[in-house]
This record gives structure tokens, sequence and C-alpha cells, in this order.
């Protein structure tokens, strides 16, 4: 017999490993993505007062979802016998397999072929979606996350929040938007697609655009697990193990990024002994087999680069020469502004400040990034490396114009505060 | 399940072949009249309801399994690579 909290704890537990299952298996089962969130709802709510009554059953997963998905059973054969007829399940519940029984999909058993949520998180991720939805019923039906939760994370009202969450359902269903695993000829780039939500689910997470807090655990962790997912499901794939990777990496350094009183830390200052090893140690061997395959790609060396400064001993002997040449790499696949900066900063590290201030000079001669305080800040960095407090100080202040985040606000404010000083009693370097 | 294909191209013309039986190719947008009427008052102008770069230029009416088969077929239309296909569900009768 279990006590009440090992029960709210196993519940709470198989919430984050099996919320995504119940779902894609409800689906799979009626075609209705509404009944099953309310399903799985209904079963975890329910596993609270059986478990504590029965105890914990040995594969939750499995009570979870088979009590979810006869209660939609239950449902549908009530409506059915009220309205005498009942639209079928239509496109969503087609199967590719014909021998395959719909009501008995993959992924209720163990030893099954865990495809269900992978049919979710790809139809979540469909390129007819608005990415704002792809991002939004990734976190609903996959991660289990309520609506306010996921209206609160990105900053908007929670009837907007909801509003979406209904119009990409009902487009889902009214346009026939397939739930399956992509055909061969359409996984690549579909499976770019459902990285790049998982990406910007982690990104969000770590650098809050705007708002107080600079991390937002929750969705990293959200973002993390859903990785680990997707390379479990897709392991002969180097960019999703690469994508893995990144957010180990990045991950490790979280807890370090801000101080005591939430003010931003920057990578050279970060207290290293405080890093994830384990996290860290994770993401460089999922790297290591990933880049083995020999198809490299953005997320590999994205986690490349992660690795070179989370392996660093000090910030002193980091790799900063390499580092640029993984960046110039990434620029040849991905020649964005973004990255484009961020190799600025890699060669003013590895060459001197100049050479990185005229890489940067030329983004601001292209017109780059005009509502991004990123480009300004940096210009401001090189300056104040390469000794000129002055000129860096009104670089900080340009940057401050910009910044939406409160963390990197203030941050941004010491600097410049620090190059005026400096300027003031020697002309000296800050 | 059915798709209309709105076949929008800059010019508005359609010297494409019609893709499907059930399809039909538009005369330029400078031959179209717009009509709204506005309680009693009839409003009639020249010219298309959208004055943009891209108009409609005819319809396809398509049967496919599914979007994905759809987008595919709008991918390979002519005009998806002169102007743009917006794949539009039909709303069946019995829906």
């Amino acid at each position: 017999m279990n006590g009440t909290d090992d029960v709210e704890k196993a519940v709470t537990a198989a919430f984050h490993e099996e919320w995504g299952q119940v779902v894609a298996t409800v689906i799979g089962a009626t075609g209705d993505w509404d009944l099953a969130e309310e399903c799985a709802q209904h079963a975890f709510t329910r596993a609270l007062d059986r478990w504590r009554r029965d105890g914990v059953p040995r594969r939750p997963g499995a009570w979870l979802t088979t009590t979810a998905r006869n209660r939609a059973l239950d449902v549908r054969r009530r409506a059915a016998v009220e309205a005498a007829k009942v639209r079928d399940a239509a496109v969503l519940a087609r199967h590719e397999d014909p021998h395959e029984d719909p009501h008995e999909p993959a992924g209720e058993d163990e030893s099954g072929v865990p495809d269900d949520r992978l049919r979710l998180l790809f139809t979540c991720c469909h390129p007819a979606l608005s990415l704002d939805a792809r991002v939004a019923l990734t976190l609903r039906t996959l991660a289990g996350l309520t609506t306010p939760e996921i209206a609160r994370a990105f900053l908007v009202p929670e009837a907007t929040m909801a509003q979406r969450l209904v119009r990409a359902k009902r487009k889902i269903r009214d346009a026939g938007i397939p739930y399956r695993v992509p055909p061969a000829h359409l996984l690549p780039e579909r499976t770019t697609g459902v990285l790049a939500v998982v990406y910007l689910l982690f990104n969000e997470g770590y650098a809050a655009a705007s708002g107080t807090d600079l991390v937002r655990t929750d969705l990293c962790a959200e973002a993390v697990r859903l990785a680990r997912v997707l390379a479990r499901l897709l392991p002969d794939e180097p960019e999703v193990l690469g994508l893995l990777a990144l957010l180990l990496l990045h991950d490790a350094r979280r807890g370090t990024r801000v101080d005591a009183i939430g003010d931003l830390v920057t990578l050279e200052d970060q207290d290293r002994s405080a890093w994830d090893r384990a996290g860290i140690d994770e993401g460089a061997a999922l790297l290591e087999g990933a880049l083995r395959r020999g198809r490299p790609g953005p997320y590999q060396i994205q986690a490349a680069i992660a690795a070179c400064h989370t392996t660093a001993a000090t910030a002193d002997a980091t790799d900063w020469a390499d580092i640029a040449g993984l960046y110039g790499e990434l620029e040849r696949r991905v020649p964005s502004a973004t990255v484009r900066l961020n190799r600025a900063v890699a060669v003013g590290m590895a060459e001197g400040p100049d050479a990185g201030l005229a890489l940067v000079g030329e983004l601001e001669r292209e017109g780059a990034l005009p509502d991004s305080h990123l480009l300004p800040a940096t210009h401001a960095d090189l300056l104040r490396r390469a000794g000129r407090p002055a000129e860096a100080a009104a670089w900080y202040g340009r940057a401050l114009e910009l910044v939406g985040n409160e963390a990197e606000r203030r941050f941004l404010t010491r600097r410049a505060e620090e190059c005026r000083s400096a300027h003031r009693t020697a002309g000296q370097p800050c | 399940m059915r798709y209309v294909f709105l076949l929008c191209a800059p010019d508005g013309g359609a010297e494409i072949a019609p893709g499907t039986p059930a399809g039909v190719r538009l005369r330029p947008a400078d031959c179209a009249t717009t009509v709204r009427t506005r309680g009693s008052e009839v409003l009639v102008s020249d010219g298309p309801f959208t004055a943009g770069q891209e108009y409609v230029a005819g319809f396809d009416l398509v049967e496919a399994a599914d979007l994905d088969e759809a987008l595919d077929l709008a991918a390979r239309h002519p005009v998806a690579a002169a102007g743009a296909v917006e794949v539009r569900p039909v709303l069946e009768p019995d829906e």
C-alpha cells in the first residue's frame, strides 16, 4: 500500500512520462483531439483515487492509456446511441496498416512500437499550421501543459491562447491534416520542422524575450523531455541527436546564467564548478555519436560550439579559433544575421576585437537585426574589450533602447555605467 | 476529401490548361466587375474585389486522401511556380 505522497508523486511522474502517449493513443483510436484531452485528464484524476486504494500499478502508462481509451470508447458509444449516427472518425483515424485495428493502436504495450507520440508530434508540427499554433499544440497535447500555463509562458492573454488551440484543432480536422508519421519523401523536411518547434520551445524558456524571469525552467524541461522522446523514436537521425545534445549542453549551464538576485551572468563569469557535469557528459557523448554518422547539420554544429564552451576548464582556456571556425561552418548552412553576429563575437575573441568589429560593421551597414538589442550590445562589448569605453558606453545606450528582458536590461545598464566610470577615471578598459 | 485550388496569378489571366475537368479558367482581372449590396443600395465597381499583385485566375477541384496529398498536387501545379495556389477544403453538404 502506498502513502498519499507516494501516490501523488507517482501520478506526477506518470503525467510527465505518459501524458503525450495517452493523448496520442486516444486520438489514434477516435480521431477526436478534444475527447482525447478530456479522457486523458479523466484517467489521471481517476489514477489518484484508484492508486491510493489499490496501489500504483506495475505499468502506470498502460493503466492510464487503457483507462483513457475505455472512457473515450464509452463516451463514443453513448453519443452513438443518442445520435444514432455518429460521424466517422474520418481522416484522423486512418491507419497506414490496413491490418491494424484502429481500436488497438500501437504503443499501448511497452513492447509495442511506441510511434503514437511520434504521430502526434508530427501532426502538431505540420507546416499547414502557424508556428505559434504548432508550439502551443505541442505543449498542450504532448506535454500536457494547461492552456493558462501556455498563455503565461508566451505572455499572451488566456483567451487568445485558447482560441489559438481551438483554431489549430479545427484546422487539423477540417482541412484533413493526416495523423501520421510522414512518408519517407516528406520525413527529412518534416523532421526539421519538428526540431525547430522543440528548439524554439527551449529558447523561449532559456531567454524570455520579455518579462522579468530570464529562465522559464518549465519550458526548458519540456523541450528536453520532447527531444529525448524524439531521440528515442528516431535514433538514426543525427540532427535529432544533435538537438538533444545541444539542449543538454545549454541546460547544464542554466543554473549559473543568473545570480541569486536574478541578474545575468556572462559565460566567462559563470561558476563552472556549478555546471551540471552529468548533463555535459551526456550531451558530449550524444554529439560524438551523432557526428560519427557523417551527416553534420546545424544542430550538431551548434552542439559542437556549446561543447567547446562547456568542456573548457576555464573561460580563458576556451578555444575561440575552433568556435569561430564552427560558426563559419554554420553560416555556410544557415546564413542568418544572428549566426553572423555570433561568429563576429567568436572572431573578436580569437583574433582580437578589431576583427570582430569589422564583421559587426558589415551587419550594421546592411541594416541587419534592426529591432534587436544584440547587435549594438555586441558592438559595445567589442569596443569595451578594445579599450574604447566612451564609445562602448554609447553603444550600450543604443542596446538599452531595444532590450525587452529585465535581467538583460540591468546587465547592460551595469556595463554602460562601468564603461562611463572607466572613461572618467583613466580611459582604461573596463 | 475534396479540395478547391484557388489559382492566384500575378496577371490574373489564365493561359494555363485546366488541371482537372472540374476546373475553370477565368479571363483577366481587368474584365472583372465587383458587386456589393449595402442595404437597398447596389454598388457596382470596375475591377476585382482585391486590389493586390495577384488575382484569382481560376479554380481546380481535386479529390485527395488528406491535406498532404492535396499539398503535393498543389506543389506540382504550374500556377504554384508562377503565382500561388490556395488549398481550401470543400464544405460538404452533410457537414
